[in-house]
């Protein structure tokens, strides 16, 4: 699918619905609705540091719709859109931006990991995850996902390497959203693409414009379904852009002209395009597009009213999950620190 | 706990072969982890036959990539299976760093239990066996420092076996230290089939009222040798091999040094930062006032372990800890 809305690409041509389209839609505006949230709660002091993903909005949707309900998914600091889409509670992703552990543990059943924070450190892991569903044959696959400074990382050679090496069944999903926070994509690698990484493993590397909702979910498809069937990883290069900054804490017009983003939300903007396809398609209709918001700004808010409804931070958290069984040293320091504050709450 | 008949007469590596030929037939779920532990048994020959009995499948050669197999061990462990990682040498385990310390040791505390890492990383560490360089360190503090992973280090057949066993049970990761000086150094019996020994609790290897002698590894050798040593010179040690690095065992130092008054450490890892410095903390803690004369340290240097040409002079020997007691008696 063009800029314009018009689809260029025969392959999945038939293969694409109104109900399709109306699920991406809804998905794409609700992780919106839930980013632009986030920003200005980070900006009243209610939540903390942030990390926004707006304009990656096609690239996290169509994947986390591809994904089958037991495939295992491994998101970055970025990727809370995926996870939300993939059944991670809103409320607790805004937990963990709080500054919150109660933020990591997905609903029952959903295997989400929580965000991987040192960068790129999550793709041996999803490597693994897979590997292990390959062992117990099952058909389950996993994601990682990762942006483009991760692939300069030791970790991420050597995940590729070894999911490679036992055809485990795990899509590497790499959002190329061009900055590492300051350094841009041409300072961080000598390679043209991302995607060519992946003939150093003898893997399909993919490259794909990953404001374009369609192909993102195509392409995600097409690789869970190779790793489904024992044919290995599958490195996807998703070209994106992030609008904002890398976090709450730094300004992108320090190392980058904005008015790139400004243009780039008028002409390449993951939900605008798709807008602009339902409209030349007949099946865009305003009245559903406002209770779409509507709902994702009502769904949202309750998120955040409960994240503020939370009970506070019970100091017992800090020692009780360090073991299985706390060791003498963590009974004794939880008892002296529980004494000293007057008794905690457990 | 015992469940074992019958006894084999066996070296430390030949008992951590035992240990791990038990698991994988005890439990499907484990799976061994290494840079040539398939079809060659390993550097130090640790899973001889292994691959052959439970196949490619189990006993797996994974890629020289010690981040990539720690960090896809966690992925197994956190999808039901018990990953043991046999690491080369400890000196070759820092690619895996963050891999441990940002991931493996915290999950459970990241999840609040909801994801956890029961794996155990294996690595010979220490001097003495004329080996190379960088593959001769002792950083086992740089892992007792991270909260959330246990370290082991036995010192014996008995004890490696058994603590091999209940690493690989343990619900959180473990760093299992194999001192490979005493790989091949003794033999003794050690009962077939399955046995524990408690993670956390130091052995007393010799009775004596004089002074504490406390130590872990290939420095049990050594020590042992000077308390045998000063017996003669009729002074009685009271010798502890540690077996476990963290959690350390409180208990065992307190009610001997309060029995003693007097102490030394003796540790082959550079004396800066080093383990033996919270068991002086737990010594401070529990017995200052027991105390007659302050604890001396016999370790390492704090230079990087040296070529072989010159650790003789590196390694604490039974010389330097025979004076570190006598200081201590006479003080």
């Amino acid at each position: 699918m063009d800029e314009n809305g018009t689809i260029d690409n025969s392959e999945y041509k038939e293969e694409i619905t109104e109900k399709l389209a109306k699920e991406f839609y809804r998905y794409m505006v609700r992780i919106r609705t839930f980013d632009r949230k986030a920003i200005s709660l980070q900006r009243q002091g209610r939540i903390g540091t942030y990390a926004p993903y707006e304009g990656q909005e096609a690239s996290q949707v169509g994947t986390a719709i591809a994904l089958g309900a037991d495939d295992w998914m491994f998101p970055t600091y970025r990727d809370h859109g995926a996870a939300m889409t993939f059944g991670h509670s809103l409320r607790n992703i805004l937990l963990f931006w709080n500054g919150r552990n109660e933020g990591c543990v997905p609903p029952d059943g959903k295997k989400i990991f929580p965000p991987g924070i040192p960068i790129a450190t999550q793709i041996p892991h999803a490597a693994g995850a897979a590997f292990a569903e390959r062992k117990k044959g099952t058909a389950n696959a996993a994601i990682a996902y990762f942006g483009d400074g991760a692939t300069s990382e030791g970790d991420f050679h050597e995940g590729l390497n070894f999911a490679s090496v036992f055809k485990a069944p795990v899509v590497f999903f790499n959002q190329n959203n061009q900055y590492a926070i300051s350094v841009p994509f041409e300072k961080q690698m000598n390679t043209k693409t991302i995607s060519q990484k992946a003939l150093a493993y003898d893997i399909p590397g993919v490259r794909i414009d990953g404001n374009d909702v369609f192909i993102v979910y195509f392409e995600t498809l097409k690789a869970l379904e190779r790793a489904r069937k024992g044919e290995g990883p599958t490195l996807i290069e998703s070209v994106t852009w992030r609008y904002g900054a890398h976090t709450t804490a730094d300004d992108p017009s320090k190392y980058r002209d904005q008015s790139e983003s400004n243009s780039r939300r008028q002409e390449t903007d993951p939900i605008l395009r798709l807008e602009r396809w339902m409209k030349n398609e007949g099946i865009f209709d305003g009245e559903w597009q406002q209770a779409i918001e509507e709902e994702a700004a009502a769904e949202v808010d309750k998120a955040v009213a409960e994240m503020e409804d939370f009970p506070p931070a019970d100091p017992a958290v800090i020692f009780d999950h360090v073991f299985a069984e706390p060791t003498w040293q963590i009974k004794q320091q939880k008892e002296e620190y529980l004494k000293l504050i007057g008794g905690g709450r457990s | 706990m015992k469940t074992a008949v019958g006894a084999k007469t066996m070296t430390l590596v030949q008992a951590i072969t035992d240990a791990l030929d038990t698991m994988l037939n005890e439990k499907e779920e484990v799976l061994l982890l290494g840079e040539d532990i398939g079809r060659n048994g390993g550097v130090f020959r640790a899973t001889e036959g292994l691959q052959v009995k439970y196949g490619e499948g189990r006993v797996i050669d994974t890629p020289l990539s010690e981040a990539g197999f720690v960090g896809a061990g966690i992925g197994m462990a956190v999808n039901g299976f018990l990953p043991v990682i046999e690491i080369q040498f400890l000196g070759f385990i820092y690619p895996a760093y963050e891999q441990i310390m940002t991931h493996a040791s915290r999950l459970r505390m990241r999840t609040m239990g909801h994801f956890t890492v029961p794996m155990v990383i294996r690595a010979p560490y220490g001097a003495g066996v004329r080996a190379p360089e960088i593959h001769c360190d002792s950083t086992e503090a740089i892992f007792t420092h991270m909260p959330g992973i246990k370290v082991v280090c036995p010192s014996s057949p008995y004890d490696a076996k058994g603590l091999l066993i209940a690493a690989i049970e343990d619900p959180d990761p473990v760093l299992f230290l194999e001192p490979m000086r005493c790989y091949r150094s003794a033999r003794e019996e050690v009962p077939e089939g399955k046995y524990t020994v408690e993670i956390g609790k130091g052995k007393k290897l010799m009775d004596g009222d004089d002074i504490t002698v406390i130590t872990w590894g290939a420095m049990v050798p050594e020590a042992m040798k000077a308390a045998k040593q000063m017996k003669e010179n009729n002074v009685h040690c009271d010798v502890i091999d540690l077996r476990t690095l963290f959690p350390l065992d409180k208990d065992i130092i307190a009610e001997s040094v309060q029995k003693t008054g007097r102490t030394v450490i003796v540790h082959e890892a550079h004396a800066t930062g080093g383990v033996g410095n919270d068991v002086l903390a737990i010594i401070n803690d529990t017995s200052f006032l027991y105390q007659k004369a302050p604890v001396e340290r016999v370790t390492g240097f704090d230079a990087p372990v040296p070529y072989f040409g010159f650790e003789d002079h590196y390694l604490p020997t039974p010389a330097r800890i025979q004076q570190a007691i006598e200081k201590v008696m006479k003080y």
